[in-house]
């Protein structure tokens, strides 16, 4: 089967409904065993048990940001190609991508204060997370208010590129100011920083995280996609009626 | 397991991780249900989408 087949709507449909129990599944699983791992991890020889907070922290900051990246390759979809499943996949990963950005910006919260002394520092890794979150608000704003869907997905898929700024900035703003929060220590030239007895818990909680948001985005697709049928099937009824 | 004199920051936010996940799933599944009910009323009323209509 071609990769365009699943861009048919109900052939999508039907590929969700087969292979949604399996991932469902698959989470539940690795999720188990990232949680028991997380959990077991030895304490850290500056910040003790706390460092257990990371296990959620830092999955949940790489998917709030990966949701966005996604929503700015939909927005290109919908803005350029003008093809309706990238709507559905934009519009859709929106909660799902401002939940993992929330879960960030709390349990970063939560670490700080016993490692830093404060719940809130306004620097630049902080700030510019709270803006991406802020930023999220506004797409799921966008969409819940537009009268017109159409209009709403062309503005949000706007705001999702220009929003894309703010990535790089995310990513880059310990490095490029001076920060309380710290640098890279997962994903950076000249490996890991983090030794491998809280690594490898940490690699897994990721993989567990992100079969959840592939999890959670493809069942909120299938969801606007039914969403999508029941408006036009009114539509046609309204017009039927009108006739 | 010993969590040590910060257990409760630990607790707090796996608590509310926990908590939005499953707000998060909820919400997914009612609004599923929903859907479904919407559209199997929609279909016993007879009305059908443009695809599914013969000739």
């Amino acid at each position: 089967m071609a990769v365009i087949d699943l861009a048919n709507p109900t052939r999508f449909l039907r590929i969700v409904d087969r292979v949604l129990p399996w991932l469902i599944g698959a989470t539940v699983f690795l999720l188990a065993v990232g949680l028991y791992r997380a959990l077991n991890a030895p304490d850290d020889y500056q910040q003790g048990a706390t460092v257990k907070i990371m296990f959620l922290h830092v999955p949940a900051a790489w998917f709030g940001m990966f949701g966005w990246a996604l929503m700015s390759v939909a927005a290109l979809g919908t803005l350029v190609w003008r093809h309706p499943l990238a709507d559905v996949s934009g519009k859709a990963v929106a909660p799902i991508g401002a939940a993992f950005t929330f879960i960030c910006l709390v349990t970063g919260s939560l670490w700080g204060r016993p490692t830093w002394g404060t719940y809130w520092v306004w620097d630049a890794r902080l700030t510019s997370m709270l803006v991406l979150l802020l930023l999220y608000l506004g797409v799921l704003a966008l969409y819940w208010t537009a009268e017109d869907p159409g209009r709403g997905a062309r503005a949000a898929a706007i705001l999702s590129l220009v929003g894309a700024v703010n990535l790089p900035i995310i990513k880059f703003s310990v490095d490029w100011w001076n920060t309380l929060h710290q640098p890279a220590s997962v994903f950076r030239i000249g490996g890991s920083t983090i030794d491998p007895s809280l690594l490898t818990p940490l690699l897994i909680m990721g993989l567990a995280f992100t079969l959840l948001f592939v999890t959670l985005h493809l069942a909120v697709m299938r969801n606007e996609i039914l969403r999508r049928r029941i408006r036009s099937m009114r539509l046609m009824q309204a017009q039927e009626v009108h006739a | 397991m010993n969590l040590g004199p910060h257990a409760d920051f630990i607790v707090a936010a796996y608590a509310v991780t926990l908590f939005v996940v499953a707000a998060l799933i909820a919400w997914v599944l009612l609004d599923y249900s929903a859907q479904r009910r919407i559209l199997g009323d929609l279909e016993e009323r007879g009305v059908t989408r443009r695809s599914r209509r013969k000739g």
